[in-house]
């Protein structure tokens, strides 16, 4: 036999006399949602002010040390300029936006990405309670690789691309894109339980959050 | 390994070892306790991440068959192996089909279990560790102590030691001047790896989580060299328990919530990676998924125990147990330790083999703190419970354990009032001359109560039951 068909076999034997496997309940979602920040209860309600939702996304983002820059349309240029400087940058088929020096992906090799200082992307979304950005790797985001081997991550995301939490996120995105959750910079706390941060990912992530129609 | 008594006696002797684990095991607690007590459904979280898993275990042959279809959909190669052995020689072939002698490795509790790494040796292919406690590990000769942090036993002045002594024996040697600053140390282990992922042709990983519907799989970590391993190599090979599968991509919701939280006590991992198959122009070309037994059909069939195929491999449970704090994870003598580790190796391996695996239900004080902690409910205390008898079960026949036949004996006892009458009189003296001989075996362990000063039956008699 097959070691599919022996596997399956195990499996259907194991499983003779056992209960039928439980119905699993939709789950009540919390609502309004209450977050406890330092000992305050800060609700955030799930039919909340946009604002809530943004502000709370930033707060959390900064938290992972990942500094956020809040701009509006007009002013994402001038603070990519600014955040990049001199580096040169990789950027994604898509973006849209000038970037001082950039380097176009025409199917870069590792090593050769490795020799680009940063890179630059947009996102999918954004999500407030956890301060995660996700990308999805379609247009302005690029492959996995670009937002991976460069030591300097910028990722532009609008405000209205910010949803409350994790369920929100996991029903709007689609499970046959490859996915990044980027939550923060890379960090380790393997020695000694001291945390540190950019062991082999981007060491530095900057978040541009841009309000209004962008 | 020697069974679990023997080897927790030595650990416990290592101050060293208890005074990093009481620091780790206290701060991992503190925070997990902190970022679950934001989430207001956390109960409801945990009792549907357990419903979801039960749901899948029961009809776990519907579910895998259903995940084949939709990875082979997807682009990827679908292999099944029934045990180590099987699966070694599976990613040895996918190696060898492309001609390296190295491959990356994401952590990865599977490919532990079944001992990739020297199987991989056997074939002289090398496959490095690119998670930094494990490349501590690997570099130091040494075996993991812990499911999240491997290295947990180690400090930073033994790491520094490893990587000036084993970097350079592995590929790029540890800068010079290297101090035991935790940050220089990872600096060193940015640079000694990077050299290997932008070299690397072939990775292995394991997977946090397998979407049935839509052939989905999911890592979690915190490094990026996960991503490293998913994303720059042009062959990717998956070792995936068959118990890793959930049923739809809607069920992750629930257990990225509970996942990040319970383990490393924060809101969300730093890095979360998702791939279905083969994505043309982006990461691997070629994906390998190798779904794995090993034992897991036999813990199914545990009645008791199959709730334990609903780990999520979090650890919550490690940093909460008096006897993980104080013995560590050698004692255990598996890659699974602690609480859920002395269970799952007796529920994998079966009981009645091996006298270390048959210790591992008794290394418990039977506290219930893993219980409370656990993400998916895993009822652990109760499959301890019954593990020991299934141990004593098994040892029936031959010649019995003392405790055996002093189970027997206070049995036949209990069954006889004449002789339990007789007994309680001797209760005394009879406990006074094992204090004198010193039952050692059991004394070692357990503190002998004080004798009462007169039986039951004697204070009955002469206080008519309490009434005068």
């Amino acid at each position: 036999m097959n070691a599919r068909e022996e596997i399956l076999g195990r499996v259907r034997a194991a499983l003779e006399g056992a209960p039928p496997p439980p119905v699993v309940e939709p789950r009540s979602v919390v609502e309004p949602r209450a977050v406890v920040e330092q000992g305050a209860q800060r609700p955030i309600s799930r039919d909340h002010s946009a604002t809530d939702l943004v502000d709370l996304f930033a707060e959390r983002v900064a938290d992972y040390t990942a500094t956020v820059h809040r701009c509006t349309a007009d002013e994402v240029e001038a603070v990519l300029t600014e955040l990049l400087g001199d580096r040169t940058t990789v950027v994604p088929p898509g973006f849209d936006r000038a970037v001082p020096h950039p380097v176009e992906d025409t199917g870069l090799t590792p090593t050769e990405l490795d020799g680009i200082d940063a890179v630059v992307t947009m996102a999918t979304l954004g999500i407030a309670e956890t301060g995660t950005i996700v990308l999805t790797h379609g247009p302005g985001q690029g492959r996995r690789a670009l937002s991976l081997v460069p030591d300097l991550h910028v990722c532009v995301v609008r405000e209205d691309q910010v949803v409350p939490g994790v369920p929100d996120a996991v029903t709007a995105l689609d499970p046959t894109r490859p996915q990044t959750w980027i939550s923060g910079p890379s960090a380790t706390s393997d020695i000694e339980l001291d945390r540190v941060e950019g062991v082999h990912g981007p060491r530095t992530l900057r978040v541009v959050l841009v309000a209004g129609d962008a | 390994m020697p069974p679990f008594p023997e080897a927790a006696r030595i650990a416990l002797a290592n101050t060293q070892l208890r005074t990093n684990l009481a620091h780790a095991t206290a701060t991992i607690r503190d925070k997990r306790a902190r970022v679950v007590a934001e989430v207001d459904d956390w109960e409801e979280l945990r009792t549907a991440g357990a419903a979801t898993k039960d749901r899948v275990l029961l009809d776990l042959d519907t579910h895998l068959v259903r995940l084949e279809e939709s990875l082979i959909r997807a682009g990827a190669t679908v292999h099944w192996a029934r045990d180590a052995e099987e699966a070694c020689r599976i990613v040895a072939d996918v190696a060898k089909a492309h001609h390296v002698d190295e491959v990356v490795k994401v952590k990865s509790m599977a490919t532990q279990e079944i001992g990739l790494n020297e199987a991989l040796a056997q074939e002289g292919i090398s496959a490095w560790e690119t998670d930094l406690a494990e490349l501590i590990v690997q570099l130091g000769d040494d075996l993991p102590s812990h499911i999240l942090v491997p290295a947990i036993h180690r400090n930073r002045a033994e790491i520094r030691e490893i990587f000036l002594a084993g970097m350079a024996r592995a590929g790029r040697p540890a800068p010079e001047g290297l101090d035991d600053e935790p940050a220089h140390l990872a600096e060193a282990a940015r640079l000694h790896l990077r050299e290997k992922f932008l070299r690397a042709e072939v990775a292995v990983s394991g997977a946090n989580f397998a979407v049935a519907e839509t052939g989905t799989l999911v890592v979690v970590e915190s490094e990026g060299n996960g991503r490293m391993c998913l994303t720059l190599p042009q062959v990717l090979v998956s070792v995936v328990g068959i118990e890793k599968v959930v049923p739809t991509w809607a069920d992750l919701d629930v257990f990225l919530q509970l996942l990040p939280r319970s383990s490393t006590g924060e809101r969300m991992n730093p890095f979360t990676s998702t791939w279905t198959g083969v994505t043309p122009g982006d990461g691997p070309q070629e994906v390998h998924v190798v779904l794995l037994d090993n034992g897991r059909t036999r813990a199914l069939a545990d009645e008791v125990g199959r709730q334990a195929l609903r780990c999520i491999r979090c650890s919550a449970c490690l940093n909460v147990c008096p006897v993980y704090e104080r013995t560590g994870g050698h004692a255990y003598g598996s890659v699974y330790p602690g609480p859920i580790g002395a269970i799952l190796n007796p529920l994998l391996r079966g009981v009645g083999v091996d006298d270390q695996v048959d210790s591992l239900p008794y290394a418990s004080s039977l506290c219930g703190a893993c219980y409370d902690v656990c993400p998916v409910k895993i009822d652990i205390p109760s499959v301890l419970v019954d593990l020991r008898a299934q141990v004593v079960d098994a040892h029936r026949g031959g010649v019995p354990r003392p405790e055996a036949v002093a189970m027997k004996a206070a049995a036949a006892t209990f069954r006889r009032p004449g002789l339990l009458r007789a007994a309680e009189r001797l209760t005394r003296p009879g406990l006074a001359v094992v204090r004198r001989v010193g039952a050692s075996a059991w004394t070692g362990a357990r503190d002998l109560p004080p004798a009462p000063k007169e039986s039951f039956r004697a204070w009955w008699k002469r206080t008519d039951g309490g009434r005068s």
